[in-house]
């Protein structure tokens, strides 16, 4: 158990500093970098939870996608370093309330289900328990079958916000000379090559 | 004190030992398959290959190791200095740790876990950061433009290989490496899902960023891409891990479409060889058929790689996926 507890308590601090290293890191990309130290410390928080699941998805999703198209965007800005620090401070009751919210609404969730106990008896009903299927089953059996709904619509809005900003960010340029695959197949012999008869002194 | 020792010091020296069964013999292939591919592609260009050091040039991947060590590790000026060193330390752990869930033999695993294929999808999915680190922090333009190409790139062939997995998936019933390899005892993954073992190939490819799909280090165009300021060890432990990369992807196409460590048939002459040798085989194979399409190939130009990527092999393997789902379900197989 002392390992699992030092353990905890090292992903936990991790997870914490860099989350405080995102938002005061001086350099944007360090920032994202820190974002990914803490994404990669919950999944391991994940891990020591029995959650392996979770914690593989979390790396996949958030580190392996979501993460590289921040880092992406945020390399390719031209950023003036010196302007971006100037707004700190104005944005520092909005950003506090919104963390003030955060924190009071997980207390009350934390709170609901330690004082009543119905509340996690009916939450932890639905798996069984993890000696007979391993958690990946036991998530899969619940999203598919009592969730399907839900988590079709979830898949559907996700759908939409992806082809909503396909829609929004694409242009057709004129002037561009796209490559065409199937008229470069289709092409034949007889319509791109011409055989002709030059005489000489005459040219074409 | 009795129970400190039993508890976590031997447990510890175990697993300490058993990492470094893995590690040194892989850390020795990864130093011979930079003789190998050099021997490979010198006989199929009608040259001699490393031939100096060493009988047939044995010793030149110890004489590189040698060069790279005591060469001086030059730090550009105006580098981002903390990230530019984390990038190719990052780039050759993850090609280490991927190694703690391969299956050499039955058994023979330094960590069997449930979600073995999960985990080697999160560590690939991983190896971009190394190079999208070393590209930005080497302040350099060839540098930068490799590092974007490459995050694209792995970004876009990671879909189709998580397609692929998913497929697999499918037959087998679970997500562990060991279990994926018993359902294979009849037949190679390969026969039934040929369409997918090659898009796999070809997408490990592009994963591992060799030719055909070399375009964030193409040599001709941006020097070496986003290792070009990087000298001494530090460009020795990204070409290492990029190697390891290669080998790992080698097994893995091994673990998931090619049985393993199971022999081809289930009968006498085949079953006398051990496990262990036939995967290592097969991946000896697996490394030579990348080191022919090195020699074989033109480079990809850029937009028909996201073409191949995006419009031919991702609508290609979720149709596989539903489809394997439907013969699942309609021939009665789920596992």
């Amino acid at each position: 158990m002392i390992i699992q507890t030092i353990a905890f308590y090292v992903f936990a601090a991790f997870v914490v500093g860099s989350a405080f290293m995102v938002i005061s890191a001086r350099n944007p990309v360090h920032s994202v970098l820190f974002l990914i130290l803490a994404f990669f410390n919950s999944a391991g928080l994940f891990v020591l939870l029995g959650a392996e699941f979770l914690a593989m998805i979390l790396v996949i999703v958030y580190v392996g996608a979501v993460a590289v198209l921040f880092l992406f965007v945020v390399m390719m800005l031209d950023i003036n370093f010196v302007r971006l620090r100037e707004g700190f401070l104005q944005y520092l009751p909005i950003g506090a309330s919104v963390g003030l919210l955060l924190l009071v609404e997980m207390i009350l969730v934390v709170g609901v289900l330690a004082t009543s106990p119905d509340t996690v008896a009916v939450a932890a009903a639905p798996t069984p328990d993890i000696t007979v299927v391993s958690n990946t089953e036991a998530l899969g059996a619940l999203l598919y079958t009592k969730y399907v709904y839900l988590f079709q619509s979830a898949g559907l809005i996700l759908l939409v916000a992806m082809i909503g900003a396909i829609v929004l960010a694409h242009r057709v340029r004129p002037g561009v000379r796209k490559q065409s695959i199937s008229a470069q197949v289709s092409r034949t012999r007889a319509e791109g090559v011409e055989l002709k008869k030059v005489k000489t002194g005459d040219g074409i | 004190m009795a129970d400190l020792w039993a508890n976590y010091i031997v447990p510890g020296l175990w697993i300490l030992l058993q990492v470094l069964v893995v590690v040194v013999p892989l850390l020795i292939a990864v130093a011979y398959f930079t003789w190998f591919e050099r021997k490979v592609m010198a006989a199929m260009h009608l040259r001699m290959g490393p031939n100096v050091v060493g009988p047939w040039g044995l010793l030149q991947p110890f004489a590189d190791a040698v060069k790279m060590f005591v060469k001086e590790t030059i730090l550009p000026t105006s580098a981002n200095k903390i990230v530019f060193l984390i990038a190719p330390v990052l780039t050759f752990v993850l090609a280490l740790v991927a190694w703690a869930v391969i299956p050499f033999g039955e058994g023979l695993v330094v960590s069997d876990i449930n979600v073995g294929i999960l985990y080697l999808f999160a560590i690939s999915s991983l190896g971009v950061y190394g190079i999208i680190m070393a590209g930005w922090a080497s302040n350099s333009r060839y540098a930068f433009l490799g590092a974007l190409r490459s995050a694209a790139q792995m970004v876009s062939y990671e879909v189709s290989i998580g397609f692929v997995m998913i497929t697999v998936l499918m037959v087998v019933g679970s997500l562990n490496l060991s279990d994926i390899v018993m359902a294979q005892q009849k037949v190679w993954f390969v026969i039934p899902l040929l369409p997918m073992a090659v898009v796999f190939f070809i997408s490990a490819l592009a994963e591992t960023n060799r030719v055909p799909f070399d375009l964030p280090e193409a040599e001709s165009e941006l020097v070496a891409g986003y290792q070009v300021e990087y000298s001494a060890m530090t460009f020795g432990l990204l070409f290492m891990g990029e190697n390891a990369n290669l080998i790992l992807m080698s097994g893995l196409t091994v673990i998931l479409f090619l049985g393993g460590w199971l022999p081809p048939l289930d009968i006498a002459p085949f079953t006398w060889i051990p496990g262990p040798i036939w995967f290592l085989s097969k991946i000896v194979v697996m490394l030579f058929v990348f080191i022919w399409i090195r020699a074989t190939f033109p480079r990809y130009r850029y937009d028909q790689l996201m073409r191949l990527g995006w419009k031919v092999f991702l609508p290609l393997s979720m149709f596989w996926v539903v489809l394997t789902g439907g013969v699942l379900i309609a021939f009665d197989l789920v596992p």
